[in-house]
């Protein structure tokens, strides 16, 4: 029963976003297209926060330093003429996997608010770094002339194109995160959460679990930056901006923290309202507050937990 | 080199100026269940902390087998064959109760990197771990979510845990604790029935749980151990009644 509303929920999910650009484009409205694809690259980053918050209790403040990483990767390779997507992809995750195994060794050790703000500490340095750069375009940014290319095999200029190989990545990063929280590494990590000093007792040493894991968020959002560099053609520091690691984590708690679901359906309701709300007053943020604030107190399990087969255990 | 599984040597801890074990040297020889007791505050669940590697020793030494465990934290300890029950049960509430003892079977089944089959299907975890909650009484609730067990059954959880890390010795610090006269009869004879199989230091306070299974009792007194017994012994020793049984026992 259980199992067969799950299949129902992701069969209909699947079909929906597969079927946007197509629908749109016979309503002519191609703004749609941009905005989920929007949705779906912020969901690959929840998703990956979700990892090391969700199953493993560590609640980094400072995840949208992967996005800034994985965005300056291609827009600093496509400033020096290097375009291949080849390259500049494994250069954005791989960057980002290094500069979270760095954070992740310092920061892992510390435990509760202190971790959060040595988190945070950390991307504010990224941030001031990205600002203080010129070359780079320092505060304003830079634009990226050329999209990362593929040898020709997809043209991301092209939105429905691109449409799809977000798609397609987004419920990949879904899977995998999936996966990895029921393995054995899985297991370990969301043990640790629930009681530390039992793990220990039992013979685990939580601390390097918890880096791999904190590693594979950090490779994983580095790939979303990725994918946002050649959604806007364009990088800023504020794609590492404090507020940015904010809402990245919000998406995660509206969503439901510790489900599969739930990165995608917070990305969505929360990128969803925001543009709904912009789009009607410019203080928007003014109603989108105290709504989060009361989506948090009401739905504990957040939106996965309400929808029927959008939960997992 | 001789028959002791565990020799403590001048184990010291303070507090500020509260010096919860002054002093201490304990043996446990292959085998034997010894037990701790001691009137409330005496340090027990101090020696037993570091014991297990969760607490610092100031002072003194730890030996394992013939092997020197005193810089080893808690992990390593595990590792080495120590295993415990905490004097507040300790478990995984949010996971089943053959999850928490497949847990302790991964936790000895090598390294954990492994990030793409599903734990939970695993027959080289769950089938030993079903095992292991049969042999403690909790097989009917295996699937039981631990945070809905009975107190008793999550204590008895919490043993199956520690054996199911195959451990030489097992620390367990008031097994019986604010349990009712069934659920702590229950608890004596399923810790009898691992007497003399499994090496046990005892720490607890139900007289009638230590006289009856204990070997030898140590009686911790303000950090420092007054008298080591046979449990006849114990009970006949003045300095020990003054100190802790009082009159009535």
């Amino acid at each position: 029963m259980r199992a067969h509303a799950q299949l129902i929920f992701w069969a209909v999910l699947v079909a929906a976003l597969a079927l946007l650009p197509p629908v749109v484009g016979v309503l002519h409205e191609p703004f749609y297209v941009e905005l989920v694809r929007r949705v779906m690259i912020f969901a690959i980053a929840a998703a990956s926060l979700n990892l090391i918050l969700g199953y493993g209790g560590l609640v980094s403040f400072g995840h949208a330093a992967y996005l800034g990483i994985g965005g300056y990767a291609v827009g600093i390779l496509s400033f020096y003429g290097m375009n291949s997507g080849w390259l500049q992809w494994p250069v954005a995750i791989g960057a980002s996997a290094l500069v979270a195994l760095a954070i992740g060794a310092v920061s892992i050790r510390a435990s509760g608010m202190y971790f959060i703000m040595i988190t945070l500490a950390f991307t504010q340095m990224l941030y001031y770094l990205g600002i203080s750069i010129e070359e780079f375009g320092g505060d304003d940014g830079m634009r990226i002339k050329t999209r990362s290319q593929f040898s020709g095999l997809i043209d991301l200029a092209d939105p429905v194109a691109s449409y799809y190989l977000v798609l397609v990545l987004m419920f990949g990063t879904i899977y995998l995160v999936h996966r990895i929280a029921r393995s054995r590494f899985g297991m370990v990590l969301r043990a640790a959460k629930s009681n530390e000093a039992r793990s220990r007792a039992i013979g685990f040493s939580p601390y390097s679990y918890r880096l791999c894991a904190f590693t594979i968020a950090g490779a994983l959002c580095g790939l979303a930056g990725a994918l946002l560099a050649n959604h806007t053609a364009y990088i800023t520091p504020d794609f590492m901006h404090w507020t940015r690691s904010g809402e990245i984590m919000f998406m995660v708690i509206l969503g439901g923290v510790a489900s599969s679901a739930g990165p995608l359906l917070g990305a969505l309701v929360l990128l969803v309202f925001e543009t709904l709300l912009a789009g009607w007053t410019e203080h928007w943020q003014v109603i989108l507050g105290p709504l989060l604030v009361l989506s948090v107190i009401f739905f504990r399990t957040g939106l996965a937990g309400i929808i029927p087969g959008a939960g997992d255990e | 080199m001789n028959d002791m599984l565990l020799e403590v040597r001048g184990l010291s801890k303070s507090f500020g100026a509260l010096r919860a074990c002054d002093g201490i040297d304990f043996d446990v020889r292959e085998g034997e269940t010894h037990a701790v007791i001691g009137p409330n505050g005496a340090g027990k669940t101090t020696f037993i902390s570091q014991l297990s590697g969760d607490l610092r020793p100031d002072q003194g030494s730890i030996r394992f087998a013939g092997q020197d465990v005193t810089p080893l934290r808690a992990p390593a300890r595990a590792k080495k064959g120590f295993a415990r029950s905490f004097q507040i049960t300790s478990i995984y509430r949010e996971f089943t109760a053959l999850d928490n003892v497949a847990l302790a079977i991964q936790a000895h089944a090598g390294h954990s990197f492994r990030f793409w089959k599903p734990a939970r299907s695993e027959p080289a975890l769950r089938d030993p771990a079903r095992q292991y909650l049969d042999g403690v009484g909790l097989g009917e609730r295996a699937n039981a979510l631990a945070a809905n067990l009975s107190h008793g059954e999550q204590r008895q959880l919490e043993v199956a845990m520690a054996l199911a890390t195959k451990p030489r010795l097992l620390l367990l610090d008031e097994p019986v604790a604010g349990m009712g006269t069934e659920e702590s009869q229950r608890m004596v004879t399923l810790l009898d029935s691992l007497k003399g199989r499994q090496t046990m230091i005892l720490v607890e306070h139900d007289m009638d749980a230590v006289f009856s299974l204990a070997d030898r009792i140590s009686v911790l007194v303000y950090g420092r151990i007054i008298a080591t017994g046979a449990p006849l012994d114990i009970r006949a020793n003045t300095e020990v009644r003054q100190a802790y049984l009082g009159e009535d026992s």
